[in-house]
């Protein structure tokens, strides 16, 4: 089999010396991981690569030795190289050399028992450790015990670079028997501030979770849990919005380290998500509290209140009369256009009745945007269901009214064809009913099937006018929903650190010379971004349509209540 | 070594096969439609800005006049930068696997690198597209459970959709390569 050297890109200057990293025989690869330096000694070399693999789980062994004369080349120096492979048992021994500033190194393997005597074919393959160290394949392996059989080659590659940090935690100003090169040997790189932050999260986690155990016992309370509040709660959708915003506190400032790759950027996604929700929330907040904006605001609902009751009473007029030229049953039609007329009114009284509170409750609750854009959105969806209240009063009533008069017709179709509807079996029986039975089924059908159209029509009317309601809150409760998942802190870190989110590996071909092995040029090749999306996505309560298109024209034909989005954890009715 | 051949699309449009052997196991294949002809590129824009200014002319409105450029230099952008394609390249690398690579002709490159061991063949395989049956070349992917079964197809070159005799040079150079890893000796 062709043999592969992995080689880092960082140790390409580095002084003459041995080879240390990672045999992989079933691909027949070599992944070197550092070059250790003369003068050393053998045992200590083989001392400290079993303390190394005791901290690493990670196979590590002296792989080869590497030659980089920079002036003439040194014959004493490579009979030493070699018989170093003798005290270093390796089987194969890879011997590199670089000769003065040459791209094209000369590669040759040692094999002692081998049965082949062809020179086997040697692929350089040059990686950047950095970059390799930090990145993380896709789809993750989130595999406790680490050691899949079955994983990919790049997996295993990127695995053993990133389990040896450990390695390259010693420069060359460390004191010790053994000299590294490796890509922090110039000096181990470290932040101050990062080092700060995770010093004052601590306390900070501790604080956070104290406050949120006593908002959360508040919220368990038993005072709020009586019927009237309860349904209440489950029924306004900023009650849901806040305690999923504080289960996600919960998840933050949780004392338990994020233990693989995907909870921690859970946790950093749910950071970044918040801390901008919180920021466009003040920055709303400061912009409707500038100029009083929100006075006027509370000024223009009352008006608006008004001007919607007085379009309907508008249209209940036009109802009533002759609608696009129907003729509507005259007896009905003022029966039902009288009482929906009162409820309007009753409407616009208690409208008038709150008009001198509006603006103080408006201000109170303004004030609640500081705790998210979401929040505020979800009040804003909230205020358009109280105000429209009386158009889902008038469709239930428009709704139920119909669906009694469809059950009605179909049942006395049903007896005129002298059918009827086996409820035992589930199933339409014929039945022979008396003479009496027909003649009143008959006629009461005939009143119910004249009576049809007029309402029929207002049923329609008002199913259309709920639905304008339903899908106006619906593109809110989307645009809240964006904003809960959208996992920023990932996609940023696409955008800055592409190659921390890595989907594979991408090889360039360096030049070439004859004789010379294949120069190849690992670079990572990063995640795209619907992936990023699609991968870090954040759960959430989601509302989406509960019904097919078939079924929701359905149920409008035959006149059954219809609540389009269903949330998650409801139970279904 | 590097050796171009001229060959044809599906469609027609003359393309350029380019094979280069790096080593005994490794070979590159680029394959190189046509670049945007500068005679298109200045038809479609003053196809469009002639359409502007009829509006303009009829409407007195000079937001359509700069909506037309803006609209041209954004089609444009996304055109070069999303749609046209200029040169799909296929890398075999024996014994670590096939890259396959897409350049845009805004200089975007998009890789995809499959590893040896899911590598099951490369076959030529027919399809039909619109009204035609064609050839096409595709990667077929081993699947982890069965050693018999294929898990995914990767059809290849399928901007260009070049005609059989092409098809059938890069095969045979995939091939060659493909082989070697059957007829390698284990070491151990």
């Amino acid at each position: 089999m062709v043999l592969k050297v992995f080689f880092p890109s960082c140790c390409s200057s580095a002084d003459s010396g041995i080879l240390i990293g990672r045999w992989i025989s079933e691909q027949s690869s070599a992944v070197v991981l550092a070059v250790v330096h003369f003068p050393f000694i053998p045992v200590q070399v083989k001392q400290y690569l079993g303390e190394l693999q005791r901290m690493t789980q990670v196979t590590l062994s002296v792989l080869g030795s590497w030659s980089n004369s920079k002036h003439e080349k040194e014959e004493g120096l490579s009979e030493f190289l070699e018989d170093l492979g003798t005290i270093f048992s390796h089987e194969p021994w890879i011997q590199i050399s670089k000769e003065g500033d040459s791209k094209f190194w000369s590669c040759s393997t040692l094999q002692k028992h081998s049965n082949n005597p062809k020179e086997e074919e040697v692929i350089l393959v040059y990686y950047d450790q950095r970059k390799v160290m930090l990145s993380c394949l896709h789809p993750p392996l989130d595999t406790a015990d680490g050691r899949a059989e079955d994983a990919s080659k790049l997996s295993a590659i990127f695995d053993t670079v990133a389990r040896s940090r450990v390695l390259f935690m010693t420069d060359r100003y460390d004191e010790g028997p053994i000299k590294l090169t490796h890509w922090q040997s110039d000096g181990v790189e470290a932040s101050i501030i990062v080092e700060l932050l995770k010093q004052a999260s601590v306390p900070a986690c501790m604080l956070l979770a104290f406050l949120l155990s006593l908002v959360s016992g508040i919220c368990r309370s038993r005072v709020l849990k009586f019927w009237p509040l309860s349904f209440l709660w489950s029924k306004l959708s900023t009650c849901e919005q806040l305690g999923h915003r504080l289960q996600h506190l919960q998840v933050i400032s949780s004392n338990r380290k994020a233990q693989t790759q995907t909870q921690l950027m859970r946790k950093a996604n749910i950071f970044v998500s918040l801390l901008i929700d919180v920021a466009l929330g003040i920055l709303l907040m400061s912009w409707l509290y500038r100029k009083n904006r929100i006075g006027h605001l509370a000024d223009t609902l009352i008006p608006v209140a008004d001007h919607v009751a007085e379009k309907l009473q508008d249209l209940l007029q036009w109802l009533m009369g002759a609608p696009a030229g129907l003729k509507m049953n005259r007896a009905l039609d003022e029966v039902l256009g009288r009482f929906f007329l009162y409820h309007i009114h009753l409407w616009i009284s208690y409208i008038h009745l709150m008009s001198p509170f509006i603006e103080m409750i408006l201000w109170y609750v303004g004030l609640s945007a500081c705790l998210g854009l979401t929040v505020a959105l979800c009040i804003l969806s909230d205020i358009i269901a109280l105000l429209t209240f009386h158009i889902y009063c008038f469709y239930v009533y428009g709704a139920r009214l119909y669906c009694l008069k469809i059950y009605g017709l179909s049942s006395l179709w049903r007896l005129f064809r002298g059918k009827k509807w086996n409820v035992l079996r589930q199933r339409v029986d014929s039945c022979s009913y008396d003479l009496d039975q027909l003649f009143i089924g008959t006629l009461l059908f005939t009143i119910l099937l004249f009576l049809l159209p007029t309402t029929a029509l207002y049923y329609l009317v008002f199913t259309l006018l709920r639905l304008l309601v339903v899908i106006v809150q619906g593109l809110i409760h989307l645009l809240v929903d964006l904003i809960d998942s959208l996992p920023l802190y990932s996609l940023i870190l696409r955008l800055c650190r592409s190659y921390r989110l890595a989907a594979g590996v991408k090889f360039r071909v360096l030049e070439q010379q004859d004789g010379k092995p294949l120069r190849l040029l690992m670079q990572i090749n990063p995640l795209s971004y619907g992936a990023v999306v699609q991968t870090y996505r954040l759960p959430t309560y989601s509302c989406y349509p509960k019904d097919s298109w078939a079924s929701l024209c359905k149920k409008l034909f035959l006149g059954e209540l219809i609540y389009p989005w269903k949330h998650k954890g409801e139970k279904q009715d | 070594m590097a050796a171009e051949r001229r060959f044809r699309a599906a469609c027609g449009a003359p393309l350029a096969l380019r094979c280069r052997q790096h080593s005994a196991s490794c070979r590159e294949l680029a394959l190189r439609g046509p670049r945007l002809q500068l005679r298109s590129l200045s038809a479609a824009t003053s196809a469009v800005w002639l359409a502007a200014y009829g509006l303009f002319a009829l409407s007195e409105n000079s937001m359509v006049l700069s909506a037309a450029i803006f609209i041209t230099l954004i089609g444009l952008i996304i055109y070069l930068h999303f749609v046209k394609i200029d040169q799909e390249s296929l890398l075999v690398i024996g014994s670590l696997g096939i890259q396959v690579t897409s350049s845009y002709a805004s200089g975007k490159e998009s890789t995809t690198f499959i590893e040896m061991g899911q590598v099951k063949d490369v076959v030529i395989n027919e399809a039909i597209h619109m009204q035609k049956v064609i050839y096409y070349l595709c990667i077929l992917l081993q699947d982890p459970e069965d050693p018999q079964g294929i898990s995914e197809v990767v059809p290849l070159f399928q901007s260009s959709k070049p005609r059989l005799d092409c098809l059938i040079e890069v095969y045979k150079s995939c091939q060659e390569i493909l082989e070697q890893r059957k007829t390698a000796p284990q070491s151990s």
